[in-house]
């Protein structure tokens, strides 16, 4: 018998201590994922003791329970948002039949993958931010990151969850291959290419964490809406915990802009170069990350017209944002959408079937949803008395996936020539001097209270706990 | 002794806007430059209050009953923020959809509180702190009560359920019947306050001392809407108002006039008062989970209301009682400070001062007996410092204070000031009580 408290251990409300089957696969699995986060979890983190919140319940008042942790030793639970009895699916082909609690057989291979590709993610974003933890500009803001990190490394759990409990040997396979693909590398990369890029400065991290963790809210949301529920109720109670990553890059890019402000009023001037030897980011240079992590970030909802999204759509596997919010009949079958093409040197909208084009609602919806953020981020400027103003880039720029994919557009929204698009290309996305530069600010700063001269202090503390409260203590 | 010995008024709950006479409202506000408008606190919410358009995620006054739920998940802290307005005039959804910023804080509100604005027979006036609690505020702006208060309940609490019926759960609400409606002030006064007992037949409807419910009032408000839960607080034990039944009791004052001594009906209120024994009554709930008593062996409590906030000291009291009754506990030290305008508007006046001075030590501050001086809780409490020094000093004691939240700034500076003067730090101090759950304000 084991001597092992799984409920202690692994807070969990899906019966982990009752069920064996479930308990096994997850005991072979468990040694290797801490082994997977010590090789490719933040860097030389092992013995930091951080003030973190960790879910045991996932009432109001259990799922956010601070305290200090050491990372390897933080409890992964496995959660699922309460049950709705009766519920039933809401849209697509089975509209109306009760929920599936079990994956129906023509579904298996769909379902898996979703699963997998939705799970790749996860440990993926936190190879790629392995080495932040070196540079970070305060207690505070590695505090943020490495709760970044645990959450990511739950999401993965709560994915390996559903493979072991519904996919069976299929499932515990690809639960070791999600602990073998590398960000990154050659050989064996991730899935999705955006989780491939590398998050190289702290600049580049909360820009991914506005706009890819964005990406992971709206597929989270769609799934949110499945016919199969126990990935429903999963992916519902992530987003409670998706949001803090959105909030740890609003407010970051936010504290950015307010320190380059802060910068640009000291020295009367927006002048680039001049902000730039104060040791602040120019707002040219930010706008530049937008462009690239937006432009990166929107290729991730896949292409614009897709037989596999009409598919998971009708077969209810995936639906679309706010499902149960829209005044349609769910099953679109009549319905049609407009999708941007590029044609003789021109953008236009051409009608095709809503349900092919489900990728693009969904992307139209990350791209309203992401305009709000930008439009506070202006806020900041507009307040400290200047005119300049970032803009989200216009969705046919800088595309690789799609009908759009390689269409020379600008920024905004003109169809350009390829030689045009090479001279100036490199005053939209950011150059390696940007890169250069920005990697020439990122010092560590780990006084508490003490923040780096590049970006402003947060509003609040953590968890109503002051801003200069001692976030990680390094042992 | 009779069960119902220490009911002494009805606890107002903070969302009855036509309910209560009080002119402050604390109301909940999000901060819509640190808001990331990520859902979560609407996803969260019980009671649907809060609600969102394309520019703010907003808090509806009308129907947000403090239970805090949404603070938790909240990633940024835009949750977390108040602002006293008048009750009759707090900002609507559509003025919050519009907010860039959040409204300045209003700190005269609380100064035309206490400058004797009350009507007569309206709890601030009862409560007997308004006075000097905010004179006491004037001189420490950044001073913030709530800071302290604990947001976990004490280790030994019970578990709370929470939550169990109301918008979003299996079912929006449960009938219970009436079994006991009593007037328990003389008749000829002008409180009229009633102890109440709803019995839940073979439905469960677990309750712990602190906890409040819901009741849905029949009918619709002016706009055609139904109207919105009124939250009580439970007075009763555990174990039943009887013990072993399924039932509890609410003790609820008739609100007949508003602030200005103009008269209105309180829907709530009168609604509950008028109840005949048989009827039944709609109840969400049960809400709260913090403010909980200790049950380990020793530990003692120090219960500071005044006016309508003693319900849930008559809860835990009364539940101690039993307890002792039995012989088979060893409770702690057991201290109540009351204060009200005067003995007679006390229900239960003398049976109070029965209760055995070795179960439980009782101060009065009344504030408008004839002849007397004006006496405030934080003036009795200050008065026994002595007896408060060891119990703050001593972990297994637990402070609960619960009223208007005018009393809130009073009865902590009242704290603070008897930690400095023994010696000790309020700053380390005070930190403590909160962190181990060992001080919850509950003030509206």
């Amino acid at each position: 018998m084991s001597s092992i408290d799984y409920n202690e251990k692994i807070p969990n409300n899906v019966n982990l201590a009752e069920d064996r089957g479930l308990r096994r696969a997850l005991e072979h699995w468990q040694p290797n994922y801490l082994g997977w986060w010590s090789e490719m979890g933040p860097e030389g983190s092992r013995d930091f003791d951080v003030y973190l919140r960790t879910a045991i319940s996932v009432d109001p008042k259990g799922w956010a329970q601070f305290d200090y942790v050491r990372m390897p030793d933080y409890r992964w639970g496995i959660f699922l948002n309460p049950g709705q009895e009766d519920r039933r699916i809401h849209f697509g082909d089975h509209k109306g039949e009760p929920a599936w609690q079990e994956v129906p057989g023509e579904y298996r291979a769909n379902l898996r993958r979703i699963i997998v590709t939705q799970g790749d993610t996860e440990p993926a974003s936190v190879e790629q931010q392995r080495h932040l933890g070196l540079t970070c500009p305060s207690l505070y803001d590695l505090r943020n990151l490495f709760q970044v990190n645990v959450e990511e490394g739950r999401h993965l759990w709560a994915m390996v969850y559903l493979l072991h409990k519904y996919f069976g040997r299929d499932g515990r396979e690809e639960g070791e291959a999600l602990l073998e693909r590398r960000s990154g590398e050659e050989d064996n990369p991730r899935i999705l290419q955006a989780f491939n890029e590398r998050t190289p400065d702290w600049l580049a991290f909360f820009m991914f964490t506005y706009f890819t963790d964005r990406d992971g809210k709206f597929q989270l949301c769609a799934l949110a809406e499945s016919a199969f529920d126990p990935l429903a109720r999963t992916t519902r109670f992530m987003l409670t915990e998706e949001a803090h990553h959105m909030f740890v890059g609003e407010s970051g890019v936010s504290r950015v802009i307010q320190r380059t402000c802060q910068v640009m009023r000291e020295l009367g001037t927006d002048d680039p170069e001049r902000v730039r030897s104060a040791g602040a980011i120019d707002l040219p240079t930010i706008q530049r990350y937008i462009n690239f992590h937006f432009s990166v970030t929107i290729d991730l909802f896949g292409a614009d017209e897709s037989s596999n999204a009409a598919t998971f759509y009708s077969t209810g596997l995936k639906g679309r944002f706010g499902e149960g919010k829209r005044n349609d009949d769910h099953v679109l079958k009549d319905d049609s959408y407009r999708v941007l093409v590029e044609r003789d040197g021109n953008l236009s909208e051409k009608e095709v079937p809503m349900l092919n084009a489900l990728n693009e609602v969904l992307r139209d919806d990350f791209i309203a949803d992401s305009v709000g953020g930008v439009n506070r981020w202006n806020k900041v400027i507009e307040k400290a008395g200047f005119d300049y103003r970032l803009i989200v880039p216009h969705k046919a720029f800088n595309r690789k996936i799609g009908s759009l994919a390689g269409a020379r557009v600008s920024p905004d929204g003109h169809v350009i020539s390829g030689d045009e698009w090479d001279r100036r290309m490199a005053g939209w996305l950011p150059s390696p001097g940007d890169r250069e530069f920005v990697a020439s600010l990122m010092g560590r700063v780990v006084a508490p209270g003490k923040f780096a001269g590049w970006i402003a202090p947060p509003a609040m503390g953590v968890n109503r706990l002051p801003v200069d409260f001692e976030y990680v203590r390094f042992n | 002794m009779p069960a119902a010995a220490l009911t002494v008024a009805a606890r107002n709950p903070p969302d009855t806007v036509m309910e209560h006479p009080e002119t402050i409202l604390n109301q909940h506000v999000i901060d819509p430059e640190i808001c990331i408008r990520c859902n979560t606190c609407e996803d969260t919410c019980p009671v649907g209050a809060v609600t969102h358009d394309d520019n703010n995620y907003v808090v509806d006054p009308e129907k947000c009953n403090f239970c805090m739920d949404c603070l938790g998940p909240c990633p940024t802290g835009s949750i977390d923020n108040w602002r006293q307005v008048p009750r009759d005039r707090p900002y609507t959804v559509e003025d919050q959809f519009g907010w860039e910023e959040l409204p300045g804080e209003l700190p005269d509100i609380g100064q035309a509180e206490s400058g004797g604005g009350t009507a007569p027979g309206s709890p601030v006036a009862g409560a007997g702190v308004a006075g000097a609690a905010l004179a006491g505020v004037a001189g420490a702006e950044d001073f913030r009560p709530s800071h302290f208060n604990s947001r976990i309940p004490p280790w030994s609490s019970a578990h709370a359920y929470t939550n169990l019926y109301g918008p979003g759960c299996e079912r929006a609400y449960l009938t219970a019947k009436v079994t006991g409606n009593a007037r328990v002030t003389e008749v000829g006064r002008e409180y009229d306050t009633h102890h109440i007992v709803l019995d839940f037949g073979s439905e469960p409807f677990p309750v712990l001392e602190g906890q409040s419910i819901g009741i849905l009032p029949p009918g619709e408000d002016s706009l055609g809407r139904p109207h919105h839960a009124r939250q009580y607080s439970v007075a009763s034990a555990r174990n039943g108002e009887r013990p072993g039944y399924n039932n509890l009791s609410l003790t609820i004052k008739r609100v007949l006039e508003d602030h200005d001594g103009n008269p209105v009906r309180g829907v709530g209120s009168n609604y509950m008062c008028d109840l005949e024994v048989g009827e039944e009554v709609r109840v969400v709930g049960p809400f709260g989970s913090t403010f909980l008593m200790p049950n380990h062996p020793r530990s003692g409590i120090v219960m500071i209301c005044t006016g309508t906030g003693s319900a849930p000291m008559r809860a835990m009291t009364e539940w101690r009682r039993r307890l002792r009754k039995k012989g088979q506990f060893e409770g702690g030290r057991l201290m109540l400070f009351f204060g009200a305008r005067t003995p007679e508007e006390l229900p239960y006046f003398g049976p109070l001062q029965n209760l055995p001075g070795d179960f439980i030590d009782i101060h009065f501050a009344f504030s408008r007996v004839a002849g007397s001086p004006k006496r405030y809780v934080q003036d009795v409490m200050r008065e026994r410092a002595s007896d408060l020094v060891p119990l703050i000093r001593d972990p297994n004691n637990f402070f609960y204070v619960c009223g208007l939240r005018a009393m809130e700034e009073g009865v902590v500076l009242a704290l603070e000031d008897i930690v400095e003067q023994s010696g000790d730090d309020w700053n380390t101090v005070g930190e403590d009580l909160c962190r181990q759950g060992r001080l919850h304000l509950e003030t509206y």
